[in-house]
């Protein structure tokens, strides 16, 4: 081979590499990432039970109900609709009541979301981001 | 003090400008002159940095509370360290450490570049005050910390307590050493352009610097992971967070970086791509600065979000990156190719680390900047987390690991991948064995985990291959053994070392990730729990207050064999100043492995909810990098790597090395 075709070769070879973990990532993209909804979100677009959602809001005053054994039960609201949660685990020390929460799961068949993450914020001050957005987006939260 | 601070700052700016400028002109028309401002402005400039560092870490220390950066951030109540680690847990203090570690790596090419040729240290250096000018004036502009409060209020408003911990005092150091440092490659490699000229010469300068950088960049990433462990109480060590991609990116390819500086400066190819990759990587650190520090992600380390912060430093990526690749479109084909090799040799190996190590920060590029991209241009809010990261991630790394012990095996030019292979036999016999082993003893189920732990010792063995095989070991008399052994190139107890640190990672990684135990119980004081083959149990709650918080302390009692083995001290504690609580987990180290508690709400009855998690192994997560950073630290005081050291003449002629 001269070297030119060599170059070539290795060219090739690292393009042919490069589409496949191209390929790979494209396809992991479509597969495994969750996307956004505020409680009120889920009433236009349904989300069949399984699927992986992050699901965002207002913690809602009055709802959340520890000592089921380790699960603790909240719902999460936007202030038009609201959306009963089950955690089981250590909530986040900054989760209250009236409080932006971020909780990551998926819909069991009787519409009730078990929450395998819920967010912890790193501080007092902090909404999160998607939470304060969508809250925006509602008119129903001002930036301070 | 802190309007001396302030006015330091700003005569540093006009300094920067200076050394941005003069220097290069110099070189151009070639004034000795105008080239040798570059050295004595870029210790000044260190010197006026440092000296307005001082001044606000002076306000820190004294509470002085009329300093609105001191006032938002600090506490009279706060334990000293704090006090002066609390400089840089904000945004303003943050930037400041940032471009005095940016200062000092431009002093310290001052003081150890007295080898480089005028003209090439004058432009490196000017590149160095094109950086330093855009930071400085971004935090005069954007992020002045010295600005004052009037009337001083009596107390500050307290550091956020999950920093108040002596991971502050180490992380972002190390961290910014590494991320700033990898600055000097890069001004190196624009210097190579703007000069048209690049030999091996230059990548023996380069390779120090970069290994340098590599090594902080290391211990700051590791460091922050452990700190995440035990300060956050969710066990976990790494989560795929865009911020810590951000710094996980750039130590992707640094590492390539380091390994086709190598090429470069062995055989003399691969140069067009070692400068690209050099700018890059200093890319990826300035997009990682961009992304932490703007606000476009909220975490722990966006100390507060404004938008003109944001757009100021997208202005300076745009400018210094978009510069630099310009630059490189225009220049790159004026450097010559180096010299041509086999695919299977020990640059082919190089390469393959390369490819591999560069798509892999693709990856990782693409799933960080994905939901960002996608809320930009759909308005859908998406989260990329670790399923997709270890997916990709993963499945590029297996290949990238099983080729790792072959690499040192080749020789340059044209190896003998037979060969090679015989000679690691009994490192793939040894991994099988492991595997084997695991499966029997450990865990008949889980098939890939012990594949993994196999890999890892594959990864352990092979690295040891190539200095049990150099030095003789089973064949020699061990006096003999010694002897070579001493007599080998540091850089090549560096590589098996790093190697090695690197299986340990896995095994610590993969052991933590498929063998845990995690269990959450309700316990009362006085109960105990069943857990990974031990006891756990649950002593007593009883108050306790530090200087600037309380806290309620539970006690553990870890049993094995009927043997107490040890106590574990968790807590849910509150600190006054901002009434926000924290967890505290309690730790146990037994081994390399560890018994973690995390405490969670109480329920009125006495009891309280408890999460503990047995872990195996997982303290290798941590100490592979420590491995790493030792093989890197024998590898930078090679003879041959020393900085300044005179080339040596090699028995392959290395075209023109520039003396």
């Amino acid at each position: 081979m001269t070297r030119k075709q060599k170059r070539l070769g290795v060219i090739a070879g690292g393009l042919a590499f490069l589409g496949l973990a191209m390929g790979l990532t494209f396809y992991a993209l479509g597969q495994r990432t969750s996307y956004f909804y505020m409680p009120t979100d889920l009433a236009t677009q349904a989300v069949p039970p399984g699927q992986r959602i992050r699901l965002g809001g207002l913690v809602e005053k009055g709802t959340v109900v520890r000592g089921q054994g380790t699960e603790v039960s909240f719902a999460v609201t936007d202030e038009t609709r609201s959306v009963p949660v089950v955690f089981a685990g250590i909530l986040p020390d900054l989760f209250r009541e009236e409080q932006g929460v971020v909780t990551e799961g998926s819909f069991r068949s009787d519409g009730i979301f078990m929450a395998d993450s819920v967010l912890a914020k790193h501080d007092e001050t902090y909404m999160p981001k998607e939470v304060a957005d969508g809250l925006k987006a509602q008119g129903l939260w001002q930036e301070n | 003090m802190i309007e001396a601070g302030h006015f330091a700052l700003v005569l540093a700016l006009a300094l920067a400008l200076v050394q941005s400028t003069v220097p290069i002109v110099g070189s151009r028309i070639n004034d000795a002159r105008m080239m040798a401002v570059a050295a004595p402005v870029a210790l000044v400039s260190f010197a006026l940095i440092a000296l307005a560092f001082l001044a606000l870490t002076w306000a820190y220390v004294t509470s002085d509370f009329s300093v609105v950066n001191v006032w938002e951030n600090s506490h009279s109540q706060k334990p000293m360290l704090f006090k002066i680690t609390g400089t840089w847990g904000n945004h303003e203090g943050s930037m400041l450490l940032w471009v005095l570690i940016l200062a000092l790596f431009s002093a310290l090419v001052a003081v150890f570049g007295r080898n480089l040729p005028d003209q090439l240290k004058a432009t490196v250096l000017a590149v160095q005050g094109w950086i330093a000018a855009a930071f400085l004036l971004f935090i005069l502009v954007t992020s002045n910390p010295f600005a004052r409060l009037v009337p001083a209020p009596f107390e500050g408003q307290d550091l956020n307590p999950i920093l108040q911990d002596v991971g502050l005092a180490v992380h972002p150091p190390l961290l910014y050493l590494g991320y700033v440092g990898f600055s000097v490659s890069f001004s190196f490699a624009v210097a190579a352009l703007i000069e048209k000229r690049i030999d091996a010469a230059w990548a023996r300068w380069v390779r120090p610097w970069t290994l340098a950088a590599w090594i902080f960049l290391t211990g700051g990433i590791a460091m922050g992971s452990y700190w995440a462990y035990y300060e956050l109480g969710w066990g976990g060590f790494w989560f795929w967070d865009p911020v810590e991609n951000a710094s996980f990116m750039p130590w992707l390819s640094g590492t390539a970086l380091l390994h086709s500086a190598l090429v470069m400066e062995k055989r003399s190819a691969l140069k067009i791509w070692t400068v690209l990759l050099a700018i890059l990587t200093f890319s990826l650190s300035l997009l990682g600065t961009f992304l932490v520090r703007s606000g476009v992600l909220t975490s722990v380390h966006a100390f507060a979000t404004d938008p003109t912060r944001g757009v100021f430093i997208l202005g300076i990526l745009t400018l210094l990156v978009g510069g630099a690749l310009a630059l490189f479109a225009w220049r790159a084909h004026a450097l010559t190719a180096g010299g041509i090799f086999q695919p299977i040799s020990r640059e082919g190996s190089l390469v393959l680390n390369n490819l591999f190590l560069t798509t892999a920060t693709a990856t990782v590029l693409i799933g960080t900047l994905y939901p960002l991209l996608m809320e930009a241009l759909t308005g859908d809010k998406i989260s990329v987390g670790a399923p997709f990261f270890n997916l990709t991630f993963g499945s590029l790394m297996v290949p990238l690991l099983i080729a790792v012990p072959f690499g040192p095996l080749l020789a340059w030019k044209r190896g003998d991948l037979y060969a090679a292979a015989q000679r690691l036999a009994w490192a793939l016999g040894g991994a099988i064995l492991v595997a084997l082993l695991i499966m029997l003893f450990v865990d008949r189920t889980m098939l890939f985990a012990a594949l993994s732990i196999g890999l890892a010792a594959w990864l352990m063995l092979g690295a040891a291959t190539d200095l049990v095989l150099r030095s003789g070991v089973g064949s020699q008399p061990w006096s003999v053994v010694r002897r070579r052994l001493w007599g080998l190139p540091r850089s090549a107890k560096g590589t098996a070392l790093a190697h090695f640190g690197l299986g340990v990672t896995v095994v610590g990684i993969v052991a933590t990730v498929a063998f845990q135990t995690e269990r959450i119980v309700i316990m009362k004081p006085g109960d105990t729990i069943d857990f990974a083959g031990r006891q756990l149990r649950f002593e007593r709650v009883e108050p306790f207050a530090g200087p600037n918080y309380t806290e309620d302390q539970a006690r553990f009692t870890l049993i094995s064999g009927n043997r107490d083995v040890g106590t574990l001290v968790a807590a849910k504690r509150l600190y006054t100043a901002r009434q926000m609580p924290t967890t505290e987990a309690g730790i146990l180290t037994r081994g390399f492995s560890q018994a973690y508690v995390a405490l969670g709400d109480p329920s009125g009855d006495g009891s309280w909810v408890v999460r503990a998690w047995w872990k195996p192994m997982v303290t290798l997560i941590w100490l592979g990098p420590c491995l790493m950073m030792a093989g890197g630290l024998l590898s930078i005081s090679d003879r041959r790597l020393r900085v300044g050291a005179p080339a040596r003449r090699r028995s392959q002629p290395v075209p023109a090395a520039a003396e």
